[in-house]
Order: structure tokens, then sequence, then C-alpha cells
């Protein structure tokens, strides 16, 4: 059996056995799918204004309704996708580079380089994480950019923390020692030999961060920060949809606030999945 | 075996669901254990033997599932065609007051946050055996009958504080203070070491014997089982080969797996030859050529040269204690807290020689200081003091985290305790074995670079299908192969062998200790062989070093230290290596 048609059997099987799984994996696919080809699957344009069709509640139209510049809510909420899918991704890579690099230095050297990076990670995490994010954005300016970076902040503790315990776990391992024997350099070991096997836990953490990271970014646009409007952005939407809620016009804060917790559930489940594929022995 | 039995297993299978579909595990297994009668099932890894005593007793994975068979205790059915025919609250009180189980790791079987005292009393309290009034007292009186010194202070301490000798104890203690007519004894002394083991297992053959108890012992060492059980029972992959008095089976065993299985345990006068004597019906990739293992031992080995290869002189390792020296405050502490409590030596000034083509075997339980001796060799980790000069040149000069990138580096490999930790489980087998040639002899991807790898497999009689394969698509005595294909790729004057077949099954073990023998004579390399098993270093090596608390205690010629042991030490842990004795029967 070659390894392709191995992996994918491993794969069907934990599909199999666990369909919440298979339906986030469903899920993220149709997410990643309208981010990449969502102005084409739009319906409307998002920015096209129409004040003749403003705050029409949902019709076979425009499924979700519009909004109080006669836009189309669904065409907005899937060009949104991009956005928030692309602060999240760009976040989360930052922080996890960063963060694994920290960690594995921490956890393979320890002594003073432990000292240090641990006294960075617990300052970071000494903050409030919502508002040291909004700190970062305020001080370095209000652009997508710098979303990006408060959000890269605020994740890189929890990359660094797995990263140094996974290393350590293995810096004395029989195969670290081995490469020692081979001739390796302490650097190259760490490349080559500790992480690669340190990936599949750093993985599941990419996932489950994914949510945190899309729920924060809409979190600042919600209060104003990042991005600004007419971009289409969950958080800004739900955040303007939100003074209409009490005048009835329900489904402009609804629509992009149900897109947004789907993604964050989808991300949350889908890091569960992962470590059933990467790590079956911890499973819950 | 007279009157009825106390535990009766009739055809037994147990089914386990995997992703791989489903694995019978147990296959049509019957036995009986009489009263008073201690049995010994008798396996390999992957046997069915633990499966056997789980499901029997109620605790199987919850991926298993007995398909068919029953299983009485003293008439009371625990299992009828497949069921679990006692609920579980029954079986509750069946379990620890009836039949009580020991199991491999006693430290990982105690509650680490209670006393072990308070344990034995969970016990006692949970059957009503005691009442809150006298529990005490008879959790200090269990603790004193398995041996244990000053019971009352023991009374209080954690299982961290405790040996894993005296873990175990704790165990027994718990197992039998319910005064259970069946105990199961699951590998009860993987991982002690063998004085700890004799201890261990003679207080339990005492304390059962004394009591009348019929007893399950699980091992996969026929030494152990002949030497506490009454009548063996031999398992293969799920099914019983073969049942037989001690005896009967030691003089005239049946089943040709019976037959491997005991040529293939090194007792006190086997050769290497003898351990493969009787081959697998079809010849398994398991196997090395005949050609080269026909008696290795008869043919003198490669003549020894005088010259020497290693000297080391007055080598010391000592450790800080933990605290001692330390923590983030050692500007205010100063100097004062490293004076207080002396180093923890591992290594006390030791010294020996070694010549070109020879073997030295390393001896000594846990703690002795022979795996520190060996990475200090091996230039994993700096000496404290002391020197080691290879090949006429002090590499003790050079730091450890330097020498890896030396030319040096090259003459000096190792071959590691586990093989499967050893191996990088993202290599597969090929990148394992070219990383050292990659990195010490610049060979640079391209046809040399396979050739080499081809030719290290052949050496090692590793399959070349199996080389793009990943350490978890290997079985344990291939991974082993690949581990030593990759230590010797950089033709090495010295391969440091660290317990090389502590994690084989014994037939897997003895083919391997003929190539590590053949790949010797035919590349004329010295071993250094560290073991806990003296058994196993005779059959590798001249010379012996037996090792006690960071101190030699005893060398000499391996035949000798083993037949006419000098130091009280050496001849303690030779007493304390079971094996069939037909004097005892």
């Amino acid at each position: 059996m070659t390894a392709m048609a191995r992996s994918f059997r491993h794969f069907s099987y934990v599909m199999g056995e666990n369909p919440v799984t298979a339906a986030a994996f469903a899920l993220f696919a149709l997410i990643v799918a309208l981010a990449a080809f969502g102005p084409w699957i739009a319906p409307y344009d998002p920015l096209a204004t129409d004040a003749m069709n403003a705050l029409q509640p949902p019709s076979w139209a425009h499924p979700f309704g519009t909004d109080q510049l006669g836009r189309d809510v669904m065409s907005r909420v899937i060009v949104a996708t991009r956005l928030d899918l692309g602060i999240a991704v760009s976040a989360v890579a930052l922080s996890f580079f960063i963060g694994s690099a920290m960690g594995c230095a921490a956890g393979f050297w320890g002594g003073w380089t432990d000292r240090i990076t641990g006294r960075i990670t617990d300052t970071i995490m000494a903050f409030p994480l919502f508002v040291l994010a909004m700190g970062v954005v305020a001080a370095l300016g209000n652009s997508v950019e710098n979303i990006i970076y408060a959000t890269a902040v605020i994740n890189l503790p929890f990359y660094a923390r797995v990263a140094r315990v996974e290393t350590a776990i293995r810096r004395n391992a029989g195969f670290v020692q081995a490469a020692r024997l081979c001739g390796n350099s302490d650097l190259r070991i760490l490349a080559t030999q500790v992480f690669p096997n340190i990936l599949p836990p750093m993985m599941v953490q990419v996932s489950l961060n994914m949510g945190w990271a899309i729920l924060n970014a809409a979190g600042l646009s919600f209060i104003g920060l990042g991005v600004r409007p007419p971009d289409a952005e969950w958080g800004i939407m739900v955040a303007e949809g939100a003074t209409y809620v009490v005048s009835g016009e329900w489904w402009l804060a609804l629509f992009p606030g149900s897109a947004l917790m789907l993604a964050v559930f989808c991300f949350n489940l889908l890091g569960d999945g992962l470590r059933d594929l990467v790590d079956p022995l911890r499973r819950t | 075996m007279t009157g009825h039995p106390i535990l009766s297993v009739q055809g037994l299978c147990v089914e386990f669901r995997t992703r791989n579909g489903t694995v019978r595990a147990l296959d049509d297994v019957s036995l009986q254990v009489a009263k008073g009668e201690v049995l010994g099932i008798v396996g390999e890894r992957g046997s069915g033997k633990s499966v056997t005593a789980f499901t029997v007793i109620g605790l199987l994975d919850a991926a298993g599932r007995a398909v068919s068979g029953q299983a009485d205790y003293d008439g009371v059915p625990l299992l009828a065609a497949g069921k679990k025919s006692l609920g579980e609250k029954d079986l509750n009180d069946l379990r620890g007051r009836e039949i009580s189980m020991i199991f491999q790791n006693p430290r990982a079987a105690l509650n680490p946050i209670r006393p072990v005292g308070k344990q034995i009393e969970d016990v006692l309290l949970r059957h009503n055996q005691a009442t809150r009034q006298d529990a005490q007292r008879k959790a200090v009186d269990m603790l004193t009958k398995v041996k244990i010194l000053e019971p009352e202070r023991r009374y209080w301490a954690y299982p961290f504080e405790l040996s894993g000798g005296m873990c175990q104890r704790v165990m027994i203690a718990i197992a039998l203070a319910c005064k259970p007519r069946l105990l199961i004894a699951d590998e009860p002394t993987t991982g002690l070491d063998v004085t700890t083991q004799k201890a261990t297992m003679d207080l339990m053959a005492d304390l059962t014997r004394e009591r009348g108890m019929s007893v399950v012992l699980i091992t996969h060492d026929l030494g152990m089982a002949a030497a506490y059980c009454d009548r063996i029972v031999v398992m293969q992959k799920g099914k019983i080969v073969e049942a037989a008095p001690v005896a009967e089976l030691f003089k005239d065993p049946k089943h040709p797996y019976t037959k491997k299985l005991l040529a293939a345990s090194p007792g006190p006068d086997s050769a290497l030859g003898d351990l493969t004597a009787v081959p697998d019906a079809p010849p398994a990739v398991e196997t090395v050529s005949p050609a080269a293992v026909t008696k290795p031992m008869a043919t003198p080995a490669a003549p020894v040269s005088e010259n020497l290869l290693l000297e080391v002189k007055g080598l010391v390792k000592t450790f800080p204690r933990r605290g001692a020296k330390g923590g983030g405050w050692v500007w205010l502490k100063g100097h004062k807290g490293r004076n207080e409590e002396a180093d923890f030596v591992a290594v006390d000034g030791i010294s020996f020689s070694l010549r070109r083509g020879e073997s030295l075997g390393l001896v000594g339980e846990s703690g002795c200081g022979k795996s520190t001796t060996s990475s200090i060799v091996t230039r994993l980790l700096d000496p404290t003091a002391g020197q080691v000069i290879l090949d006429g040149e002090d590499i003790t000069a050079f730091k450890a985290a330097r020498f890896a990138r030396l030319p040096q580096r090259s003459k000096i490999q190792m071959v590691f305790q586990d093989p499967t930790e050893s191996l990088n489980p993202r290599y597969s087998a090929a990148d394992s074995i070219a990383d050292p040639l990659k990195r010490l002899k610049g060979l640079r991807g391209g046809r040399q670079l396979d050739a080499r790898i081809g030719e290290l497999a052949e050496m090692v009689g590793l399959p070349q299908s199996l080389l793009t394969r990943f350490p978890h698509q290997l079985s344990g005595g291939q991974k082993a192969r690949v581990g030593i294909a990759r230590a010797i790729a950089v033709d090495p004057l010295l391969l440091v062998l660290d317990e090389p077949t502590s994690a084989l099954d014994v037939s897997v073990q003895a083919v391997v200790l003929q190539l590590l023998d053949r790949l010797k004579r035919e590349l004329g390399m010295s071993y250094i062989f560290v073991s806990h098993d003296l058994n196993v270093v005779r059959l590798l090596c001249e010379r012996v070093i037996v090792m006690n608390k960071g101190r030699i205690v005893e060398s000499g010629k391996a035949e000798a230290v083993l037949k006419q042991p000098q130091d009280p030490y050496t001849r303690s842990l030779i007493a304390a290596i079971p094996h069939f004795e037909p004097a005892k029967m």
C-alpha cells in the first residue's frame, strides 16, 4: 500500500468514527472556498449601495436581507470571509514561527534562554489579552497590518509554551543522542530531528488558535479598530447591525454574527479532529 | 491437580477493534489453576498473556470484546458465552477480596498523591476487612509482612519517596491485604534490578505459599517461570501451544515454539550458537543466514592485537544535587549552597583499558554508573575529572558539544537501549542510516550514498524493501538492525552497546546478539557492552567489569567472573538471575 493510500485510509477511518470531525472538515472546506472565490460567488457587489432597497428583510432576491444603505448582506458576509481568514492566518503564522522558535530554544537549551523567553511570555500573559491587543493597535495605528501584529503578539505565549514542553520531552530522547553521535550540531538537531516531531501538537494548537484569532480580529473591528467601513468584515457588520436590532432589523447583525460563530466553532472542532488524526493516544 | 480448579477458563476468544479491522487477540484459550498452584503464563510480546488475565478479571480495554468462551472462579461464572455474567458491582466485590492483581509498573499502579499506608487501608475498608479504628494497625501489619523497614514511618510515605522495589512490595501488600485466594501477577518485576527482582519474587512466593493461595504469574522470562511456578502454559499469538509441569516442560518440550524459546533464553552454560539452534518452521526475516552463526564461540574471535585502543584513567563524574546549586538567586546564596551538601558522585574514579578487537562487558544494576561511564566514553557527557584516551589521543580534551563535529566522532559510535526511542519517528530507515554518512563522511545524496546504505542493510540483515519504511512500520528486531546499521555506517573503531537487547523479546535478542558477534569479527571493531544481565554479557564479551555505586568491584575474564565470582556483590548478582534448576524440583 502506498503512503498516500495509507494516509487516506487513516483519514477516512477517523472521519467515519467521528461524524462531528467530518462535519468540521466539510465546513472548513466551505470557508476556504468562500475565502478563495468569494468575490465571484457573491450575487451582488458588496459595496454597491441601493437606497431604494435599504433595510429589506430576507427575501428570495436578498436571502440575508439588505442593510441601511441597501447593500446585500449575504454578499458582504461571503466577501468578508477572505479578510477575516486572511487576518487570522497571517497572525497565526507569525506567532507560530516566532513562538515555536522561542519555545524550541527554551526547551532545548534551558538555562538562561529558558528564563528569558519564559519571562517574556509571562509578561504578555500578565495583561488581559484583548486589552493588550487594543493597546497595540491604538499605539501602532489603525490598520489591518497592526491588527495582525496585535493578534500575533497575544497568541505568542501559547506556541512558545507548547513548543517548549514538547521539545524538553525530546531533548534527551535516544534519537537526539544518536543524531549527536552522527555529528549533527545542536542547531541542526533542533531543526531536523526535534522540530518535525513537535509539529503534530503544534498543528492542533494552530487550529484551535485560528478560531481565537478570527474572534480577536472581529472583536477589534467591532470596537472600531483596524478594518474601516465600508470594507466588509464580520465584526464591523455586527457592530453596525447591532444598532438596528432594537428597531426590529435583526438580520443585519444575525447573519455576520452566525458566520463568525460558525467559523470559530469549525476551527475548534477541527483542532480536536486533527488531534485524533495525528495523535491517536490523546483521544478523549 | 487435585479437587476442582479455583480458576477455569474454557475456549476463550477475544477480539480487538482497531483501525485495520478486528484483530483476534485470544484464540480458544483454555486453562485451569488448581488450589494452591502457581501457574506461569509465558510468551513473548503480543502473545496474549496479559489479555487473558485482563479478560478474566473484567478489566478488558473498551476496544476489546470476549467473543466466546467462559471463565469460572471457584464455581462462580465470571464469563459465560463471551458475556460478563456478573454485574460490575459483584465483580468489584470479588476483585481485591477473592482475586487480586499485581501490575507491571508499580509506580504507575499506585496513586501518586496518597500515602501508601492509606492506599492499603482503602482496600481493607472497601471490602469490610477492617474498621476505621483498626485499619491503620492492619495496614502497618501488612507493611511489616512485606518486609518494609520502619513500617510506621513508611505508612505515611508517598510512592515517589519509595524505590521501585519498595513500591512493588506495597503493591503486594495491597493485593494480599484482604487475603484473596487467587493472585494474578502481570510481569511483576519488569523494570526492577535482578537482586530486587529476586527479593520481591521470593517475598511474593513466601507469602502466597504460607496462605495457600493460587497464583497466576505472567512473564516473558522462562527462567523466572521455572524458578517460581509449578506448571507453565506457553502462549504464542493468542494460542496456548503447550502446557506442562515445569520439570517436564524443560526436560522434554513438545512444541517447536517452546523449544525455540528455551533455546533462545541464555543460561549460565549456553553458547551463542545454541540460541537459535531451533529454527522457525518457515525461515523468517529475523534469522541470520546459517553460515554466519555456525558456532561463533568455537572458532576463536578475531586475534586480539596487543595494542591499546581505549584507555580510561581515573574517570570521575559528579552531578550537583537538586537544589544545592541553583535556582535564580545564585548571587544571594553564593557558593554557600553548594558546599552545604556534597555533589552526587555517579562515577567514582574508575580506570580500565580495551584492546583492539576486544569486547568488554560493563555490568551492574541501575544507578551503578555504567550508563554515565558509557556516555562519557562516547563523549555525550563531559567528565568531572579523568581522561579517556582513544587511539592514542585524549578525547576528553574536547568539550562534548564541540566533539560532535570533529573527525574523531566517527571513531566511537553507540547502539542505544531502546530501538524504538532511538530512531526518529519521522525518518525512514534509510534516512536514519544516511544521517551519519552525510554528516561525518560527507556523502551527499546520489548513488554512492544509496549504495552504501544498501551495503549496510545487507550487513545487518535488513531486507532492502524495508528501507523506505518508518520506525512504526518495523518490528522490534528490525528497528534494532537499523540502529546497528547506523552505528557501524562510519566504520567506528569502538562501538558502545548500551543494553542493546533489553527491550527485545528473547528470540529476537538471540538473533541480534549473533549479528553483533558476526559484525565484530567481520569489521574488527571493539565493543563495550553495557548490560545488567551477566548471562548475556558472557556470550559476547571476553572480559567483564562489574560496577557498583560508581566503582569497579570486580573485573576479569567473563567465564571466570561468572563461574567463580570473588566479590560478594558479584555473587549476589549472579545468584539473583532466575533459571531452571532441576535440583530444586
